[in-house]
């Protein structure tokens, strides 16, 4: 059995809204395993049921074999860190830190070191004197995270611990959140809307949408084999192919079909822009003209109009030649592990000839 | 399964205990005025109602006190709207000492306002007699409707405009900038673009003048003589000065509860019909005004504050006057002082005493019920909320009176101890104390209880380590705030003590209808100065500037 398991959860609003539409999770020991998916999605509710917040209108939850509907939320022993940090404000970063050890009964002498070190491995170490109301975002998230770690929880829940930071410091902290995770090696569970933080954070990702679950995988798993269009869009984008005679050319070219396929799909960075005259070594070629050239920098959208519709088109690294005028004409290749196929459910189906 | 969602627990039966002890202490008594008012000899009867309907001596004192009331409300309005106008839009000299000041004669005690006036104009007074001497002739008499309506209305402007100077932080100057643009500027702009934004504000304000005003009894008291309000009519005819008849003081209790129930709902009804927030990313900033328009604002300004001080001032000069038989004389002294420092130290004593016990027990309910109704909407706290803004509507002497009605006889003989005293004043203030810690609780992040409970905190110590040290600055200030008001308060408690829990505001009320004016103005002056020394502490607190800024 799992460490942590969600068996069949649903929780009930009111009369018609099912934030949890039976749900079903396993986190293992030691796991970084994040929900991912859009708001109101219920990735929140099930957090906050785990921590006890919120209990479900049916299923079943066990921690460590133990069932955990029956504890009251005070009593799980699961730290949790919140979107908007949640310090207490009358509180010193320090005595922050030690609230959670008191109760626990450990001793004076144990709490001065442990908190030291807890502060220590998110650098607050300098400032375990000062008052958190004039502390910058990150810092209060710092004692966020320091405290729920240190009472050393068996669980640590995060609630997009990180979404009211500005963007260089997400990415900073959620670094920092991994390498100290894996270092204390406690099971984590991490809830956020962004899929590029999910990718870089977790070590399973649960994609959840509309009260259930999409897809569970690695994040290798669930970027490159999405197992639903709505997994296939919410992490990364599509070029949706018109359905018609130049669509079928295409997929006959590169030995493709599935018969209950309802639409076809291609991300723009699994298209290139053909180099004028340069043989094609495999694939299939549409040609079309630019509409648009977005420059952002390290990459480049080129919005093209073909046969098969609007596609655009990523460029990595666009150089100053890389530019291309509306109205210009370009032809772009499609490798045969491109194009995805979904059916009338939006389930990702098999595209091999 | 009972789990931890089920949300039966410790606070479930707070909820309840505090339920139960609202309707024992306050909406009991007060059904018992209510059939009282119904019950003449032991039977359903009509005969209080019909009463005081049948004679201009008694349905007269309600036209008086609408008349009064109305008249108060709309010269507080048309008085303070200018001065909150004037202290925003312009540079004034002293502007902060001003705000101070104008706070400081609103938390002064009313009664000690009527009583100065009569020092001023009455027909001893020192204006009366320095007319009377240098002019030759007699000054128009300042007892009666004209009395009541100028103390009343001085008293209430530094509450209007409060409230004023509180709303009109709210309004972004972009808005202003935005009219003036439109060519919309000066006085058109006030009419057109500030005042509607004003609005409910001026109706929150106004209900709030007009229940003091409708509801005092000390002023018209003090000063009214022949013009009597209704609750002056509940005072004699409940403590019977011709003759005691019960029921009929429930009857006109009742009336005056009606009267301002109708216009409580009435204020209710047109603010909800346009309500809307707004914060101001930039407040208005205050500009110079040049030339004889900057003189005459200026003038405005200080001349309301020297009225609003006058009396302050009256009473403090006077306990340092000779008096001779209670009325005062030529000369200075501490006489006022020395003779009836026994009788100060006495009331002082009661006034902490019962003060503070009473204080100390408003601030735990007023969080506890602020704790429900926030976080545990439910019917119950929904209810135990309707139910502590009862006393709202009910005058501080119709709260005397319910409380004097239930607990004279049978099991709870509590009349003339020092606990009666202790639950009428927790009683009085408790809807001011509950609406402002409610207004605190909103501003505090759920989450940060929730840290608390994963870190293993019980509800009980979630509460005492985390809520309430979160919430003590705003819960200092406005236990500060209640204080004042605690030991200012005269009207509930005057159907409740005995010589053993007189306060230092019954003291004086005592002094006064006594005609002791040397003492009366001797204790009026210690209330003045506990009540002054209440306010600078509350300055002096953090975030106690915020409470004040007026």
């Amino acid at each position: 059995m799992s460490y942590l398991s969600v068996n069949n959860a649903t929780k009930q609003f009111g009369e018609s809204f099912k934030a949890l539409n039976g749900i079903s999770v396993a986190v293992e020991r030691g796991e970084f395993f994040t929900l991912l998916g859009p708001s109101g999605c219920g990735k929140t509710t099930l957090l906050r049921s785990i921590a006890g917040f919120n209990d479900l209108t049916s299923g079943e939850i066990t921690l460590g074999g133990a069932n955990l509907r029956v504890v009251p939320p005070h009593q799980r022993d699961i730290g949790m860190v919140f979107q908007d940090y949640a310090v207490f404000p009358h509180l010193s970063v320090f005595d922050n830190v030690a609230f959670g050890l008191k109760p626990r009964k450990v001793s004076a002498e144990a709490i001065k070191a442990r908190v030291a070190e807890a502060l220590a491995a998110v650098r607050l170490d300098a400032m375990a004197d000062r008052l958190p109301a004039a502390m910058s975002g990150g810092q209060q998230q710092r004692i966020g995270l320091a405290r729920a770690m240190v009472i050393n929880p068996q669980l640590l829940l995060m609630d997009e611990p990180l979404s009211n930071l500005d963007a260089k410091l997400r990415i900073e902290l959620r670094e920092e959140i991994r390498d100290i995770q894996k270092q204390v090696n406690i099971a984590t569970i991490y809830v956020t809307h962004d899929q590029e933080e999910a990718l870089a954070i977790s070590d399973r990702i649960c994609v959840m949408n509309a009260g259930r679950i999409e897809q569970i995988g690695t994040p290798q798993e669930i970027y490159g084999n999405p197992q639903t269009q709505f997994v296939a869009t919410f992490v990364g984008t599509l070029n949706f192919l018109n359905a018609g005679a130049a669509l079928d050319a295409m997929l006959g070219q590169l030995n493709l079909s599935a018969a209950a396929a309802k639409s076809w799909a291609v991300r723009p960075e699994h298209l290139d822009l053909l180099v004028d005259g340069a043989p094609t070594s495999d694939g299939a070629t549409l040609s079309g003209m630019v509409s648009k050239f977005t420059y952002l920098g390290r990459e480049a959208h080129l919005q093209v109009e073909t046969e098969v519709g609007r596609l655009v088109v990523q460029l990595a690294n666009p150089g100053m030649a890389a530019t291309k005028a509306v109205g210009e004409t370009v032809s772009i290749n499609v490798q045969p592990s491109a194009p995805m196929a979904f059916d009338a459910e939006g389930r990702r189906i098999s595209s091999k000839g | 399964m009972k789990g931890p969602g089920d949300r039966f627990d410790g606070w479930t039966s707070v909820a309840v205990a505090l339920t139960g002890g609202y309707l024992l202490l306050v909406i009991w008594p007060l059904v018992m005025v209510l059939i009282n008012s119904f019950a003449g000899g032991g039977e359903f009867s009509l005969a209080g109602f019909e009463k005081f309907f049948s004679s201009r001596l008694y349905y007269g004192t309600l036209t008086n006190s609408i008349l009064v009331t109305v008249c108060v409300t709309v010269l507080a309005l048309v008085v303070a709207f200018p001065l909150a106008y004037f202290m925003t839009m312009f540079r004034i000299g002293g502007s902060r000492s001003i705000q101070m000041l104008i706070l400081a004669s609103m938390m002064s005690p009313p009664f000690i306002g009527a009583y100065s006036w009569i020092l001023l104009l009455g027909n001893n007074g020192m204006i009366t007699k320095f007319i009377e001497d240098t002019l030759g002739f007699k000054p128009p008499s300042i007892y009666g409707f004209a009395g009541i309506v100028l103390v009343l209305t001085l008293q209430l402007v530094p509450l209007i405009f409060t409230y004023l100077m509180g709303a009109w932080r709210t309004i972004d100057v972009s808005l202003l900038e935005a009219s003036e643009s439109m060519g919309i500027t000066g006085w058109r702009r006030a009419v057109q673009v500030i005042s509607p934004l004003l609005w409910p504000t001026v109706l929150a304000g106004s209900l709030l003048v007009f229940v003091r005003a409708f509801a005092d009894f000390g002023t018209p008291m003090l000063i009214g003589q022949g013009f009597r309000t209704v609750p002056v009519l509940i005072y004699s005819s409940f403590v019977g000065e011709v003759s005691i008849d019960k029921s009929f003081a429930a009857a006109v209790s009742v009336i005056v509860i009606a009267v301002t129930l109708a216009v409580f709902l009435l204020q209710r009804y047109l603010v909800s019909r346009r309500t809307f927030s707004m914060t101001a990313l930039r407040s208005i900033e205050p500009r110079r005004l040049p030339g004889w328009r900057g003189v005459a604002v200026h003038i405005y300004v200080y001349g309301f504050l020297t009225l609003a001080l006058a009396p302050l001032v009256v009473v403090v000069f006077s306990s340092f006057r000779k008096t001779l038989y209670g009325q005062l004389v030529d000369g200075f002294s501490l006489d006022s002082y020395v003779d009836s420092q026994r009788d100060i130290l006495r009331y002082v004593g009661n006034t902490f005493g019962i003060g503070i016990t009473a204080l100390i027990i408003l601030v735990v309910i007023a969080v506890l019920v602020a704790y429900l109704t926030v976080r545990r909407k439910g019917a119950l706290s929904g209810t135990l909320d309707t139910m502590t803004m009862v006393p709202y509507v009910v005058p501080g002497l119709v709260i005397g009176i319910a409380l004097v009605t239930a607990f004279s006889q049978g099991p709870f003989m509590l009349t003339g101890t020092f606990a009666i005293m202790v639950i009428a004043l927790a009683i009085r203030r408790l809807p001011y104390s509950v609406r402002s810690t409610t207004a605190l609780m909103y501003q505090l992040n759920p989450s940060i209880e929730e840290a608390a409970t994963s870190l293993g905190a019980s509800k009980f110590r979630t509460l005492v380590r985390i809520i309430i040290p979160a919430l003590a600055p705003g819960i200092l200030s406005g236990a500060i705030l209640s204080w004042v008001t605690i030991i200012t308060e005269l009207s509930t408690t005057l159907f409740l003590y005995n010589t053993s829990t007189q306060t230092l505001s019954l003291g004086i009320y005592a002094e006064v209808i006594r005609g002791q004016l040397g003492t009366a103005a001797a204790l009026s002056t210690v209330l003045l100065v506990l009540t002054m020394l209440s306010l600078i502490l509350l300055m002096k607190l953090p975030g106690g500037q915020k409470e004040l800024r007026v």
